[in-house]
């Protein structure tokens, strides 16, 4: 059944809706790359929750002009339009109060909600039969979910990706460095306003499939984990754009597998279990690389110190160093060095009292700056600079 | 008219005052702090830890849901600090991951158990059930004199009303402390205030009010009371002391002027049907922000405020 689901066996519906959700992570990953790399993560999550509103008010609309009240296009437009609302509250109470950003969002969120949940209330008196379909705005559903709707949502994720593509360099930019791209000729709202309407726009695509409430997860997890895997910002916005995909893949394929499995949820789900396989695994980045290193680290420092503890003939009683030295043949288990131990601390003496003439010598200060107490002289200097130093070693025992 | 106050509206009212106010104080905190979102995303992440209550004992019982609340917020918070030191990412994105997780594991825990049958839903977690919190025995103002009708009282009052002394006594004892290290922390610090055990304390009081106020009366008021009033608050006045006075009185009024609005306010314009009392509460206090956006003395950043005072200076 799941294989069934994964290789889109599952009859034509749930393949559409599976590449439809694939469509829109992809574009919900690359969108977001951008609001997380300008620290504005979280605008998404009032973008989202300020939707609901539009959402029911669009269906009120629609059922009060006597068509479908249950019409997609419909109640994405009423959500762009009271998300919009939303986004210039946040911006206003930015700008032109003295509160911060992230109360603006928390209360645009809040506020919107609720009075989004006022106006549902009221639906649901209004005509009991036709509004069942409006909660599944909250959590995202696709059970029973149209072609067209489906196209509709796969639709939108592509034009969102398409107007990524166009508009990178500028949005990029403006994310690392708001002066520089002002210095650059840009206009500062405009990008930010192209950004922002970005994220609504995919926000307003996802609504069916995620929902509010956990569509914002869709725009902030995936370049989080993408960050992981790459320093470059253009192919942290393609990572990203994989890894949303490959959740919303993954994550509306297992939920058409049983009814009860919400979609949503499950999209959110794959992309926390990728987000932490990237704070796992990433080269470079993650955290068992950096674990890695460390011991790397670690290992080098202890066999030198043993080293230099060797050469000045005094015992080595650190457990570590002792097991270290051991299993490289340098010592014997009662620290006894041996034959290529001795040898070997007899260099890293000689190393050591190298480096020690070089950062008495201002003559050598750049190089004297890389002294880290592991770094061999010769990596540092040519063999004529070494011979030049050696001259002014004295005997054993005088530096 | 008075006894079906007081058996039906009284109790929602005291608890919806008690939540309201139990929420903004610590609020105002938070909201200088800039950690203004921590009510958001508390009130995300405790989904997860109620429902894990209930499946443990399976039962719709208090203890044991405020229980796994309480071990979600504090496995929130450690989440949030492991990635945030572990893959050096900002912290607002940080707690956006963990939120959103936590949350969609709820939802789906909540889905694949019989708890959605029951009274625990999504829509009852995120928006409450105030309306349905009425005091059956209370028959008129005598029932308040009277021990057995009081006994009758929902238990989410008691507890609420609990909640709210918590955090007023929290905040009246560490008062100053809290507000030094609230404005200038490397002082605090030098004052050998510790300062990371008392943001941690806020963050735990808040956390308490929150989980209380979500069992009673659902998480968009939660939010919405964190940040509401104490932001109306600030745009009032420039002293901190009034602007917690003024955030305890944009509270009430909410919590009031929202449930009388969502109870009666259809009936005036001709509806016989109430709207839901936490999304009106939570309506109510976005436009007192806006009135304060739009007309508060201290609306303006004081660098602003100075900049305009300069230039009329110099026109002068």
């Amino acid at each position: 059944m799941l294989w069934d689901a994964l290789t889109l066996q599952l009859g034509y519906n749930a393949t559409l809706v599976t590449l439809g959700a694939t469509m829109l992570g992809v574009g919900a990953g690359a969108t977001g790359t951008y609001l997380y790399l300008g620290k504005r993560a979280l605008v998404s999550d009032a973008i989202s929750h300020a939707t609901l509103p539009g959402v029911v008010l669009g269906f009120m609309v629609m059922v009060a002009l006597g068509g479908e009240g249950r019409f997609l296009p419909g109640l994405m437009l009423g959500a762009a339009l009271s998300a919009g609302l939303g986004l210039l509250a946040v911006t206003g109470l930015t700008t032109r109060t003295r509160l911060h950003e992230d109360a603006a969002i928390g209360a645009v969120l809040s506020v919107f909600f609720g009075f989004g949940v006022v106006l549902l209330t009221v639906v649901q008196v209004m005509d009991a039969g036709r509004q069942a379909g409006l909660e599944t705005f909250l959590l995202g559903a696709t059970a029973g979910m149209l072609r067209d709707e489906a196209l509709t949502i796969a639709a939108g994720g592509a034009v969102v990706l398409a107007l990524v593509r166009l508009l990178h360099r500028p949005m990029i930019l403006v994310a690392f460095d708001p002066e520089y791209a002002v210095g650059q000729g840009m206009r500062l709202a405009r990008v930010d306003l192209a950004m922002m309407g970005l994220a609504l726009a995919i926000t307003v695509t996802g609504l069916k499939v995620v929902g509010l409430v956990l569509i914002v997860a869709l725009l902030i997890i995936p370049p989080v984990a993408a960050r992981f895997w790459s320093e470059r910002a253009g192919h942290v916005v393609m990572i990203a754009g994989a890894i949303g995909g490959v959740a919303g893949y993954l994550g509306a394929a297992v939920s058409a597998t049983a009814p009860d499995l919400p979609t949503g949820p499950l999209i959110v789900l794959a992309a926390f279990a990728l987000f932490v396989l990237s704070l796992l695994m990433a080269p470079g980045r993650g955290v068992l690389a950096a674990a890695l290193r460390h011991l790397r680290f670690q290992r080098r420092v202890h066999l030198r110190q043993g080293l230099l503890a060797l050469a000045a003939g005094q015992p080595v009683y650190e457990p570590l160093t002792l097991r270290l030295m051991r299993r490289a043949g340098l010592a014997r288990a009662d620290g006894v060095a041996t034959e290529t131990g001795r040898a070997m601390a007899a260099r890293a003496r000689l190393d050591e009292r190298r480096w020690q003439i070089l950062r008495s010598d201002p003559a050598f200060e750049a190089a004297a700056a890389r002294y880290d107490g592991l770094t061999p002289l010769d990596e540092v200097l040519t063999g004529d600079q070494i011979a030049a130093l050696d001259r002014g070693l004295g005997p054993e025992g005088a530096v | 008219m008075g006894q079906d106050f007081v058996m039906l509206s009284l109790t929602p009212l005291l608890i919806g005052i008690a939540a309201a106010v139990a929420c903004a104080l610590p609020g105002n905190f938070l909201l200088l702090r800039r950690q203004a979102l921590i009510g958001d995303a508390i009130s995300h992440v405790v989904l997860p830890g109620i429902v894990a209550g209930f499946l443990v004992t399976g039962m719709v019982a208090t203890g044991p849901m405020m229980l796994g609340a309480a071990a979600a917020a504090l496995v929130a918070v450690i989440l949030i600090e492991v990635i945030r030191r572990l893959g050096r990412i900002e912290p607002g994105a940080a707690m956006g991951v963990v939120f959103t997780a936590m949350f969609a594991a709820g939802v789906l825990l909540l889905e694949q158990s019989a708890a959605s049958g029951v009274h625990l839903d999504v829509q009852h977690a995120l928006y409450g059930n105030l309306e349905s919190l009425i005091w059956l025995d209370g028959y008129g103002w005598g029932a308040l004199t009277d021990p057995t009708a009081l006994a009758g009282l929902p238990p989410e009052l008691g507890r609420m009303v609990a909640v709210l002394l918590c955090t007023v006594l929290f905040i009246a004892v560490l008062w100053r402390p809290l507000v030094i290290a609230t404005f200038d922390e490397g002082f605090a610090r030098a004052m050998g205030i510790p300062t990371a055990i008392l943001g941690l304390a806020l963050v735990a009081v808040a956390a308490l009010a929150a989980v209380a106020a979500f069992d009673a009366v659902g998480s968009i008021i939660v939010i919405a009371m964190f940040i509401c009033p104490p932001a109306s608050a600030r745009l009032m006045t420039d002293r901190l002391g009034r602007q917690v006075a003024w955030s305890v009185v944009f509270a009430t009024l909410s919590a009031v002027l929202g449930y009388v609005l969502a109870g009666y306010g259809p009936l005036w314009l001709g509806y016989d049907n109430a709207v839901s009392a936490a999304g009106m509460i939570a309506t109510v206090s976005g436009v007192i922000l806006g009135g304060a956006a739009l007309f508060g003395p201290r609306r303006q950043s004081v660098s602003r405020a100075d900049a305009t005072s300069l230039a009329s200076t110099l026109a002068e």
